[in-house]
């Protein structure tokens, strides 16, 4: 064989592994429990194989679905303004902070390496009828009985938001970095006060990142169901419950494919919105 | 910029990230506390100082048989997904392949699809093939999540990686496989270890994923601190998520501290 053919060769049999794993273990995967949302399952819990719409019909009409739905992009849309609105600050005083950059980053990034359930829990300890907070309350005499924090929509949303924040803070410092400080220098010498250099100058240059980091925040908070479980109460199940309780509890697995792929389809969509005017590179930026 | 360390703006920024921080820390930092309180419920006052709670961790046998197949399980993940991502990677950064951008949206792919979603289609897929809940259905799923932030991780790193280094051995004859185990894998170790740490910390901590693969009566460290708050938070549980915290900070830092070392003896 030629040197060249070698050349030609070579990356293909390194690359070969990895996309065979992908390829296996998820595009067919994909494509197999989209033939399997057509199949129905019967009274005596096999699946008859089949072209069926049930699952479909009753997934896209009905109102159960459709609120839940609907409920799980309002907490994920909440969560993810909630993390522009902390992250961003926080990101921008990191990036012009003169003192050490690297390590204060870290130190923000931290959290993100401790388990996403302890994370989760630990708001138990603070909000809990005998967390810090009531605990703190009483003792000052603000209030002479422990308070119900927990379980309701606010507490998923600021779980999920103490889980995605370091996502947003790492894709908005990724890009405020990047940008030339002698842009705002020059704004400012043209006359530009320090905020209209910052909202006509830096923000608008930040924006590719901040809206990374919000589509991070927006798909991770709309597929979690492992906070509305922690943090929530009964009526704050979010979509990927409703997965979870097909395929694990019901076992009905015809209409959990089902219900995987419109979670998937939603999420997608947004993806590919994003991936069409900003491109996956500044995605990757932030993650690598 | 002397005027900006002093001007009010730049202060209230200030003070506004140092909320955030708090944000983050506090609620970890009370885990923490809370692990060390003598009182026998999971919460406040603090009665008193104490180890017990670990001790009682270290005596419980559902907890450390969690902890062993975590272990077990990070660490295939780690060293199957490592193996790819490196491979992967060598092949993006090396060399020219046609279609680089398709098969690097390909490679991570696992991210952008929901976890969930990834989840219920390798759970029913699989068991079409006849694997049911295993470890090793468990094994695979950590793989697939675990693969694109290996290769994301580890390219980033080989970038840096001067080629001339590698084409000065082989014009001095060395062969292309002497060239990558005397070369090019010792300049890559930090990149593989970084890699590796990262699968291994990403399996060890995921929940969502292995509540559905994993097989009935098996327990990762995640799910039987899940399984353990459905009654209430017991100090325990605190005991074993500072023990959680330790290892999944301490680890990385350790790697990262280990990686400079081995390149600063390198000399690149």
């Amino acid at each position: 064989m030629s040197v060249e053919a070698r050349e030609k060769r070579q990356p293909w049999i390194l690359l070969s592994p990895a996309l065979t794993a992908i390829t296996l273990l998820l595009f067919i995967p994909l494509l197999f429990i989209l033939v399997y949302s057509f199949w129905l399952r019967t009274a005596t819990g096999a699946d008859e194989v089949g072209f069926y719409l049930d699952n479909w019909r009753e997934a896209l009409t009905d109102a159960f679905y459709r609120d839940i739905l609907l409920h799980t992009l309002k907490v994920a849309a909440i969560t993810t303004v909630v993390c522009a609105v902390l992250g961003y600050p926080a990101a921008y005083f990191i990036a012009r902070s003169k003192g050490n950059k690297p390590v204060l980053l870290l130190l923000l990034m931290l959290p993100f390496w401790i388990s996403y359930i302890i994370r989760t829990m630990s708001w138990i300890n603070i909000l809990g009828v005998s967390g810090a907070l009531n605990t703190f309350l009483l003792w000052i005499g603000i209030i002479n009985e422990p308070m119900q924090m927990l379980y309701n929509e606010a507490t998923v949303i600021l779980g999920l938001v103490h889980f995605l924040l370091p996502f947003m803070v790492l894709n908005v410092f990724v890009s405020l970095d990047g940008i030339d400080e002698t842009l705002e220098d020059a704004a400012n010498s043209l006359g530009a006060t320090r905020w209209q250099s910052f909202l006509q100058v830096t923000l608008p240059l930040s924006l590719p990142g901040l809206a990374a980091g919000g589509l991070l925040c927006f798909v991770l908070g709309a597929g979690t169901y492992i906070t509305p479980l922690v943090l929530g109460g009964t009526s704050d199940a979010m979509f990927a419950n409703l997965v979870f309780e097909a395929i694990i509890t019901q076992l009905n697995w015809p209409l959990g494919s089902a219900l995987s792929l419109m979670l998937l389809a939603v999420l997608g969509a947004l993806v590919m919105i994003y991936n069409r005017y900003l491109g996956m590179a500044q995605l990757m930026k932030g993650l690598g | 910029m002397a005027e900006r360390a002093t001007s009010l703006g730049w202060q209230v920024i200030r003070g506004y990230a140092v909320l955030v921080y708090i944000f983050m820390f506090l609620p970890v930092m009370v885990v923490v506390l809370l692990s060390f309180n003598a009182s026998q419920f999971g919460s406040f006052p603090m009665t008193g100082f104490s180890f017990r709670w670990f001790i009682e961790l270290w005596e419980n046998e559902a907890i450390l048989r969690a902890f062993r197949t975590s272990v077990i399980l990070g660490l295939l993940t780690a060293a199957i997904s490592t193996t790819l991502g490196v491979l992967a990677s060598l092949a993006l950064v090396r060399y020219r392949v046609p279609g680089a951008n398709m098969i690097s949206t390909i490679l991570i792919a696992p991210i952008l699809v929901p976890e969930v979603v990834l989840a219920v289609a390798l759970l029913l897929f699989l068991n079409f093939l006849g694997v049911n809940k295993s470890f090793t259905l468990l094994l695979f799923g950590h793989v697939i999540f675990t693969l694109p932030f290996v290769i994301l991780v580890v390219q980033a790193r080989l970038i840096s990686i001067r080629r001339d280094v590698e084409e000065a051995a082989m014009s001095l004859g060395a062969s292309p496989v002497q060239t990558f185990f005397q070369i090019t894998l010792p300049l890559m170790l930090p990149a593989v270890l970084a890699g590796a740490l990262f699968a291994f910390t990403i399996s060890f901590d995921d929940i969502t994923g292995t509540l559905f693969w994993k097989p009935g009566g098996v327990e990762t460290v995640p799910t039987q601190i899940f399984a353990m708050l459905r009654n209430s938070i017991s100090p325990e549980i605190n005991a074993l998520g500072t023990v959680m915290i330790v290892m999944t900070v301490g680890l990385p830092l350790l790697g990262a501290a280990i990686a400079r070392q081995i390149s600063k003896k390198s000399g690149l």
